[in-house]
């Protein structure tokens, strides 16, 4: 089966997060005071095969661990669809 | 004969030929070690210089600890032998899991470029053998990535083992209990973010950059001697 992955990588509670923080410190600038805890990240996409959604989303969170996150500072998160995501290409 | 020391260069190392001119200032006789090397056979210590190895993508250091010299930086360090990063060598050792923690984005998002003042706190390791602990070195840093983070244990850990080996007069990067540069628990694998080479003529300001330098050059001598 082939699978459509989305790996969210963030740093750590705790660690500090200068973009986020920055970010949320110009928002009332532009009208957006009602916005709190800005958190800065990135997000990964890949398409993959697996025999079943089990086996995708542990390949996919092994490739997460291993290179996509220094899990020292950063968790993440893995989204998995067996039908392309929005925004994907083809 | 002189110490050997190898010089990792990275696609988009930016620093190693000022390394090798240091190192040889230092007394040392160094070359250059393209990272698809699998053997660093023949040499006493390494040294992963600074710039922006493949590129700094996803992370800085992320993609070079792949880098098939890797291996061998990993197996000779094992072997007792002495390894340093320094700036993005120090990151590149971080994500290789050589050293502990992590450096991350500076606070502020600020980019520091200037000539700072640090203290060696430990003078066991294999950058500062015989440094005696409170000499103040005037380096300069240069980097976006510098701040220095880690767990409580692990800051507990490094105190205690006395890989804290350097530490900013001045913080000014964020990095946690001002750490500038920290050991392996062996003292043999050493990361820095402030640059030695770049501190080892008086036409650059400071030598004191000469004073680790001479110090990795002993301690690969007394490694070679054992």
């Amino acid at each position: 089966m082939r699978f459509s992955a989305r790996v969210e990588v963030r740093l750590r509670k705790g660690i500090a997060d200068p973009e986020g923080a920055t970010i949320e410190r110009a928002l009332p600038a532009l009208g957006f005071d009602d916005v709190r805890d800005v958190r800065a990240g990135r997000a990964f996409r890949f398409e993959l095969e697996a025999p079943d959604e089990e086996a995708a989303r542990r390949r996919a969170e092994q490739l997460a661990a291993r290179l996509l996150a220094n899990p020292v500072i950063e968790d993440t998160e893995v989204e998995l669809r067996t039908t392309p995501l929005p925004g994907a290409d083809g | 004969m002189s110490v050997r020391v190898g010089v990792v260069v990275f696609p988009g190392t930016n620093c190693e030929h000022d390394t090798v001119a240091a190192l040889e200032r230092a007394g040392a006789s160094a070359a250059l070690v393209w990272h698809t090397a699998e053997s660093l056979e023949g040499f006493d210590a390494v040294v992963l210089p600074g710039g922006f190895a493949h590129g700094d993508y996803l992370r800085p250091g992320a993609i070079a600890r792949f880098s098939p010299v890797m291996g061998a930086v990993a197996r000779f360090a094992a072997a007792g032998g002495p390894v340093i990063g320094i700036c993005n060598g120090f990151q590149v050792l971080t994500e290789a899991g050589l050293l502990p923690g992590a450096l991350v984005k500076n606070r502020g998002l600020r980019f520091v470029c200037m000539p700072v003042d640090v203290r060696v706190e430990s003078g066991s390791s294999a950058l500062t053998a015989g440094v005696a602990p409170g000499t103040v070195l005037r380096i300069p840093v240069n980097h976006f990535s510098g701040s220095y983070v880690c767990d409580d244990r692990t800051l507990r850990d490094l105190w205690d083992w006395g890989g804290v080996v350097l530490r900013y007069v001045e913080n000014p990067n964020g990095s946690v209990d001002d750490i500038a540069g920290v050991a392996n628990a062996e003292g043999n694998v050493v990361g820095l973010m402030p640059h030695p080479e770049r501190a080892s003529d008086t036409l650059l300001g400071s030598v004191d950059g000469l004073v680790l330098l001479r110090a990795l050059v002993a301690t690969a001598a007394g490694v070679r001697a054992a």
